[in-house]
């Protein structure tokens, strides 16, 4: 059984890395979470003599918003394209534990993402560190620059790895259910973006914002990356991100379900 | 023994070439694959029910003291609209008299001060420490009204807090005079003459030479038009950014104004002046006396608080609960994920089947077809978007209404434009799907970049961290501009506001905004069309 998993691990890592755009989408979720950060930190100044009650480390991990994207178009192909090429039948053939295909297709895909999003991340909060003090963030006024020894920073940064790497799994849970490539990553980016845009347009109904923020996958998910204020979040970062996760859980198990139960 | 053979030739063969037999071809393409009729219809009520959630899910409460908790049309107090039909706010103090027919008011301001309590506590938690100073939109001038009822059509001549000498009429016009401050030292001479209906205003620095600022006719001006001296002061509003949003603080101020020389010609009625708020006066307190005005000679000194101006629209503005056509049209984003999933399906299903190399066979010329699927894309897109879109302003409506919402009253013309300008909006959607799945032939790729090029600008400029000044670069040059076409309501200069993305003003004008991602749109075909020609299928 072990060694099933092994194997199984094994030719979905083979899958993943010989595919050829496997490097350009995770290359694409380093770039342009650290070029979005960037432009964000860049882009936001705080000028003399005005408070500037900003979260520097969000801001500075506001590119997670934008490579989320890519790490969904990556995980959603994974399975996706199997079945548009056919090769999801010999996959199954091959590996009739169907729970385990999809196991090990979640793990590889977890690791290359943990990977990638590592240096996303780590990338956006040295540009926050560098970029942020001559934006007026000073410590005079009260922000230190960006540190990993600082809790709350290092919370924010792994965290927003962690992140990405459960967007990878709930859109391959998505993916797995609806496996058309086209409609999955829609769904999926559907029911990421929408949730900020609902929840703003609730704003006259503070019952129904709060619940959006708590309770749908971006903003609950992002939540780990608030350092400041967390007395005022409709959601605590670890719990958010815990909402985030059963999310992804749920999609998966979904997924393992109707992999089963469906003919492929 | 020989036979001559006549090759089969189809009778049909003549005008097979013919742009709109390609036409019909893609149509049947489109109607054919059942999955994607009924991703248009989920596109369609996706729309609708997310347009329609915010209102039906918004709770107009309030407890008046020791009673029970009321919700919708009881919590919330009739709002005057002006002659457009716009909301308004009309309080202010007016000192005056019945002007009956026509003549002409000339007054001296040499003063106008104001005070709000927008300092810090002296004790935690105590009164905010009172701050002498004026609102930029403070004024002071002379007004005729058609009446004192609230909303009524007027023309004013007015000093400013701190936008000079303006001409305003029926609350949205708004026109310049001198510019600078009133003060004893430079005094502000200004007249309102009346000629049936139509009111002119001037301007002097020296009482001698006059400028004429600009005319405005009211035409509910009845014989006994109410004229006189008026002073108001708007609220003071405090905006502080938060962690992820912005909240106002909102206080009450008065202005004071003093005026003399005041010299009356025509048909005034022979009556004392006689001191009044109009529409129920502004927010006076014991540390904030105002309403009131004191005669010595000809000089009055008058202290109102309030405004006569437009309500702006957002939900930062304090006042009642409104609610723009727009609002409704929220679902507009779920729409277009849908609209990106089919059109660059409909592109990238015929990579993935092979069928493109049978279409191009059948239709050599390239960038016609690229044509041909784009105007299908956009034309079956703008009919269902449309549809939707009507759908969800006309309940959207009627909902917020019977929540007890004050419906942004806007122009006819204007709805259309939203209405139409959202289905367009959609359809050039689709062209950009289109486009994008011809030059990336995958579907996963091309559905993504659509849909993060569109709404992830919108997300960045409305419901982000972000400063207000990146909202409103990024709605000016990214595809997600073209959300000014749903912007409703005109933001007032005259009046004080968050005029952001985040509450609905865009920086473009809505055709310019819609222009931008049609720019985008143009670029991506023209890729698309070079690319077509040159790859193999």
């Amino acid at each position: 059984m072990s060694l099933a998993a092994g194997d199984a691990l094994r030719a979905e890592w083979t899958k993943l890395r010989t595919s050829p755009g496997t490097i350009w989408l995770l290359a694409g979720v380093t770039v342009l979470t650290v070029a979005l950060s960037t432009a964000a930190v860049a882009a936001t100044s705080c000028p003399a003599g005005i408070a500037c009650p900003a979260d520097p480390t969000r801001l500075s991990l506001t590119g997670v918003e934008f490579g989320q994207a890519v790490v969904a178009v990556l995980a959603v192909l994974v399975i996706s394209t199997e079945y548009s090429t056919g090769m999801i039948r010999v996959t199954l053939a091959a590996m009739p534990h169907r729970g385990a295909v999809l196991a090990a297709k979640a793990a590889v895909l977890t690791g290359a993402v943990l990977a990638a999003g590592a240096v996303a991340v780590l990338g956006s909060a040295l540009a926050g560190r560098l970029i942020l003090p001559g934006q007026g963030f000073t410590a005079a006024r009260g922000f230190a620059p960006l540190s990993l020894a600082d809790e709350a920073t290092l919370r924010a940064v792994a965290g927003s790895d962690l992140y990405l790497a459960l967007i990878a799994l709930l859109s391959l849970g998505i993916a797995a259910i609806v496996r058309d490539s086209a409609a999955s990553i829609g769904a999926v980016l559907g029911l990421l973006y929408l949730a900020p845009i609902i929840a703003h347009a609730l704003l006259a109904s503070p019952h129904w914002y709060n619940r959006i923020q708590r309770y749908a996958p971006m903003p609950a998910g992002l939540a780990i990356q608030s350092t400041a204020g967390l007395a005022h979040l409709p959601i605590g970062p670890w719990a958010g991100l815990g909402v985030l996760a059963g999310w992804a859980a749920a999609a998966l198990l979904a997924a393992s379900i109707t992999l089963r139960l469906r003919d492929a | 023994m020989t036979a001559t053979m006549t090759p089969y030739r189809p009778r049909q063969q003549a005008g097979r070439d013919s742009f709109a037999q390609l036409l019909h071809a893609e149509w049947t393409k489109f109607r054919t694959v059942s999955g994607w009729v009924i991703g248009m219809v989920v596109a369609a009520l996706a729309m609708i029910a997310l347009g329609l959630f915010p209102a039906g899910a918004a709770d107009i409460a309030c407890q008046s003291a020791g009673g029970p908790a009321s919700h919708g049309k009881a919590c919330v107090s009739p709002v005057p609209s002006g002659p457009a039909g716009e909301p308004v706010t009309d309080s202010f103090y007016l000192v005056g008299r019945p002007l009956t027919g026509n003549g002409s008011i000339t007054v001296r301001l040499t003063s106008l001060t104001g005070k709000y309590p927008g300092g810090r506590a002296s004790t935690p938690g105590g009164q905010p420490a009172m701050i002498h100073g004026l609102q930029p939109w403070s004024k002071a001038g002379l007004i005729i009204a058609a009446s004192t009822k609230p909303g009524s059509a007027y023309a004013a001549v007015m000093v400013t807090g701190s936008n000079g000498v303006r001409m305003q009429y029926d609350y949205t016009h708004d026109i310049a005079g001198l510019r600078g401050a009133v003060s004893s030292a430079s005094a502000r001479w200004l007249r309102l003459t009346r000629s049936g209906p139509t009111i002119t205003g001037y301007d002097s620095a020296d009482g001698v030479h006059w400028t004429r600022i600009g005319a405005a006719t009211v035409p509910g001006l009845t014989a006994a038009a109410r004229a006189g001296l008026f002073v108001t002061s708007p609220l003071h509003s405090r905006i502080t950014s938060d962690f992820g949003g912005s909240s106002g603080q909102i206080m009450p101020s008065v202005a004071t104004g003093t005026f003399d020389h005041v010299a009356l010609t025509g048909a005034w009625q022979n009556a004392a002046w006689t001191g009044r708020d109009v529409g129920g006066g502004g927010n006076y307190s014991e540390q904030l006396t105002g309403g009131k005005y004191r005669q010595a000679g000809d000089r009055f000194v008058v202290t109102g608080s309030g405004d006569i101006a437009p309500i702006p629209a957002g939900h930062e503005y304090p006042g009642p609960p409104t609610v723009t056509v727009e609002q409704h049209l929220i679902g507009a984003f779920a729409a277009l994920i849908g609209v990106a999933i089919i059109a660059a399906l409909f592109v990238t299903a015929e990579y993935r089947r092979g069928l493109i190399r049978l279409t191009l066979a059948a239709s050599p010329r390239r960038g016609r077809v690229l044509a041909a699927k784009a105007i299908v894309a956009a034309a079956v897109t703008f009919v269902v978007g449309l549809a939707a879109a009507v759908i969800a302003v006309t309940a959207g409506v009627a909902i917020a209404r019977s929540q007890g919402f004050v419906i942004y009253h806007v122009p006819a013309l204007t709805v259309v434009r939203v209405v139409a300008g959202t289905a367009a909006l959609l359809a050039v959607t689709a062209v950009l799907a289109v486009a994008v799945g011809v030059i990336l032939r995958r579907s996963a790729v091309a559905v993504a970049v659509v849909i993060v090029a569109i709404v992830l600008p919108y997300i960045l400029a409305v419901a982000s961290i972000l400063p207000a000044g990146v909202g409103e670069w990024l709605t000016r040059l990214t595809p997600a501009a073209a959300f000014a076409v749903q912007q409703s309501v005109p933001a007032y200069p005259q009046v004080t506001a968050i005029y952001t993305p985040a509450n609905g003003y865009f920086p473009l004008a809505p055709w310019a905004g819609f222009a931008v991602l049609c720019g985008y749109a143009a670029l991506a075909v023209g890729v698309a069309a070079v690319m077509l020609r040159r790859r193999d299928a």
